[in-house]
């Protein structure tokens, strides 16, 4: 048992550990930066400052994501100055640097390399969710303590009714981070309202869309808030289990986040008896097996459950008819990253932060034809414009921008025209597209957007589960349709058959894979019909499709 | 138990809280299109057939899964709803392979009627047609997997009429399939009851009892409410 006195002294005697160090090597250690040899960064620098008798002054830390993916491995180079510290991002840091970037550092040099801290893909980031990732290192507790992690959940089991955790929660304004954005104060109240001898809290960590990782950074980078967060959640709805469901490929992610459970627990954050309460949470890591429409609310409980990964109609929604048939509030990982903060310092300041009806910060997986590809959270309602070609970066190689991408599979294209718009839910959404968890991928004259649809239905046609026909079937003959425009083979009336069978596929399809499948097709029928077109005649505009070549041959 | 009152096409019926809206639509002589539902065996809502519109709801609800309540403004025809289900019968019609003239169910089949009554004449999707097998290992049953429509129909009463669980979906999207056991041979299958309902309940020519020859095989599903209220204690 940890009372809220004995967290305040174990978070002071972390930081006390923190500041003996005049100097610190942050190293990225998440997913990305491993891949491309941020162990073997960390490794070198920790042999340097070793051989150089500097460990007393100078720390070498893993960390989570620095947010720069595309420039990994990246090390954040701390020191001190002045009254403050200095930081310097060393991108693409290979081993054989850590000799040179150590002595500078204790030369009190910048490194040679390196990336200013306040360019706009930094500065204009205002990091809620992501306020840890990149500072902690997520294998240890003390440092999730040591920048007030398990205290809003202390506060809120000693201070705080449910029904005041609901109420804030509910003045927050916070709306689902998964895709829909639905208010989640709602849900927890309906979770709250229903009667059940046991309820349930879930984490949909099931995050597929292609190119989106936000959820990935978030639980390698800072695994305790999200347990924070749904530890708050079961209080406020009276549940006393929780799982959290992450697909199988997020190996880094279960790691870290199974060692903080354990390490929660021994601390009796978790467990029986909470912070020296009479309330109870127990948490398990249930691990998906690759398939995307797990992500789907009533796939995920099937399959927690045993059973099959489908989907079944709703209602009953899984607030009232949720795991084993009990409540269950099923909330996506940067929705609970959220609670915290919002326990934290109150509704009212969360809801300062946004647009009138999307309140708080999204976390965005930057990708494709965009300079600085990697994480950014920005305030709801930033400009699409501002997030590419400032925070972004712009367009690689002067080329010319075309259309972006939000919210995955499920969602739509949004072109040049409609660059100002501000990224909030109903926004999108008027746009044919959809906020989505928060993929973003960038394209530009040289992608084909009849292509970029075949694509995405290819994605939905490999992942519908097959339980109802319109998906199952539709998707594929989707596919074939946009085959044939690509292949430069399509005519008038398949054009008008892909139309009429989106209409028919989004509307009698089960859950949301197949209601949305049509959505990349819709929204590029919608912004690019001249590219549909110019397929039917045989051209494909961007030069990607075979319909080009065909064209080619002819002349 | 309370009633409530339900607008069905602009018709008021009456119904028992906590019915479905396709027993109520069955009840009134209302005629929704059915694939997947049978009664007896839980419902999935995957056929899409039974979509009806609801008033005050975004989406098109399953009638066989969805609950009444009291005022519920239901349209179960209209020009659009009965496209919708030609659209889907064209899907399953184009999906796997479906010739009548040649099939053990023809004059006998739910979704060849089916196809008939709603006027599905002719499809326009490219035939999909997966090389699929036949697995005749089992020495009274065949499953003809080129006719199955994956209602699973076969699976729920294997599940929870027999108690044997033999049938079960593997693989997903258009791969999925229905297997028995572990997908070995039906004939080889150690919980097989050898009781027949699979064959019983398929809509289709898919699963068949050896020694019928083309438009020889009737199914009978008569049983199949009796022993679900048998199943759960109710005379």
């Amino acid at each position: 048992m940890t009372t809220p006195d004995e967290l305040g002294d174990l978070a002071e005697r972390a930081r006390e550990a923190d500041a003996v160090y005049c100097e610190r090597l942050r190293v990225c250690t998440a997913a990305s930066c491993l891949s491309s040899g941020g162990a073997a960064v960390e490794a070198a620098l920790a042999a340097e400052i070793a051989a150089r008798g500097l460990g007393e002054r100078c720390q070498v830390k893993p960390v989570g994501c620095l947010g720069l993916c595309s420039q990994g491995p990246i090390v954040a180079v701390e020191t001190l100055a002045g009254e403050g510290r200095a930081e310097h991002l060393v991108p693409r840091m290979q081993p054989d640097e850590a000799a040179a970037v150590v002595e500078r550092m204790a030369a009190e040099l910048p490194p040679e390399r390196s990336i200013a801290a306040d360019i706009p893909f930094f500065s204009r980031q205002q990091r809620i969710v992501t306020a840890n990732c990149g500072r902690i290192d997520p294998n240890r507790i003390e440092d999730a303590l040591a920048v007030g992690g398990y205290e809003a959940l202390l506060h809120a089991l000693h201070e705080m009714t449910p029904a005041e955790v609901l109420d804030e929660v509910h003045r927050s304004g916070l709306r689902g981070r998964g895709g829909a954005g639905y208010p989640t104060g709602l849900k927890w109240r309906t979770v709250a309202k229903a009667a059940g001898a046991q309820k349930y809290v879930i984490c949909n960590a099931d995050e597929g869309d292609p190119g989106a990782y936000m959820d990935r950074s978030v639980l390698e980078s800072d695994p305790h808030r999200v347990i924070e967060g749904m530890a708050i959640g079961a209080y406020a709805v009276g549940a006393s289990e929780g799982y959290v469901y992450v697909r199988a490929e997020y190996q880094l992610a279960i790691e870290r986040l199974k060692a903080a459970i354990r390490q929660a627990d021994r601390l009796g954050l978790l467990g029986s008896a909470m912070g020296g309460t009479s309330f109870r949470f127990h948490v398990e890591v249930r691990i998906g097996a690759g398939a995307y429409v797990c992500g789907e609310e009533t796939a995920l409980l099937a399959s927690i459950e045993g059973g099959r990964g489908t989907p079944r109609p709703r209602p009953p929604y899984p607030a009232e008819t949720g795991l084993f048939g009990m409540p269950t509030l099923i909330n996506n990982v940067e929705t609970w990253a959220n609670v915290p903060p919002i326990v934290r310092r109150g509704g009212e300041w969360f809801a300062s932060i946004g647009t009138e009806r999307s309140k708080g910060t999204k976390v965005f997986a930057l990708a494709g034809k965009v300079v600085n590809n990697g994480l950014v959270e920005v305030p709801m309602g930033t400009p699409l414009r501002e997030m590419i070609f400032e925070l972004g970066g712009g367009i690689p190689d002067g080329a010319a921008f075309k259309a972006v991408q939000t919210g995955g599979p499920s969602g739509g294209c949004i072109p040049a025209e409609h660059l100002d718009a501000p990224v909030d839910y109903e926004t999108l959404t008027q746009l044919g597209s959809i906020m989505g968890s928060g993929g973003m991928i960038v394209m530009d004259e040289h992608d084909c957007m009849v292509d970029v649809a075949k694509f995405f239905m290819g994605f939905c046609r490999d992942e519908s589960c097959g339980k109802c026909v319109p998906c199952r079937v539709g998707t594929v003959e989707l596919h074939h349709l946009l085959e044939a425009l690509a292949r430069g083979s399509a005519s008038e009336r398949d054009l008008a058959l892909l139309e009429e069978l989106c209409d028919l596929v989004r509307h009698t399809s089960l859950c949301g894979l197949g209601q949305s499948a049509p959505n990349p097709v819709l929204s590029t029928l919608r912004y690019f019909r001249d590219e549909y077109r110019a397929h039917l005649a045989g051209r494909c505009p961007a030069g990607v499709c075979a319909a080009s070549a065909r064209s080619e041959a002819a002349q | 138990m309370s009633v409530c009152t339900l607008f069905v096409d602009g018709r008021e019926v009456s119904a028992g809280a906590g019915e479905t809206l396709l027993e109520v639509l069955r009840e009134n002589g209302i005629d929704v299109p059915t694939l997947c539902n049978l009664e007896g065996l839980s419902a999935v809502g995957a056929c899409r057939m039974c979509l009806v519109a609801v008033k005050g709801q975004g989406r098109l609800m399953p009638a066989c899964t969805t609950r009444v309540w009291d005022h519920m403004e239901v349209t179960t025809h209209d020009e659009r709803l009965d496209r919708y289900r030609r659209g889907v019968l064209e899907l399953l019609f184009a999906e796997r392979n479906h010739v009548c003239s040649v099939c053990v169910a023809s004059g006998h089949c739910e979704l060849q009627s089916l196809a008939a009554q709603l006027g599905m004449d002719h499809v326009r999707f490219d035939y999909l047609h997966p090389p699929l097998a036949v697995d005749a290992s089992h020495p009274r049953f065949a499953i003809d997997h080129n006719r199955c429509i994956l209602c699973t129909r076969c699976v729920r009463v294997c599940d929870e009429i027999e108690g044997a669980h033999t049938w079960d979906v593997a693989g997903r999207g258009v791969k999925a399939w229905v297997v028995t056991d572990l997908a070995e041979p039906w004939g080889e299958s150690s919980t097989c009851t050898s009781c027949g309902k699979c064959v019983q309940v398929c809509p289709t020519g898919s699963l068949f009892v050896k020694g019928h020859a083309v438009g020889e095989m009737e199914k009978r599903t008569a049983f199949l409410p009796y022993l679900a209220r048998r199943r759960k204690g109710t005379p």
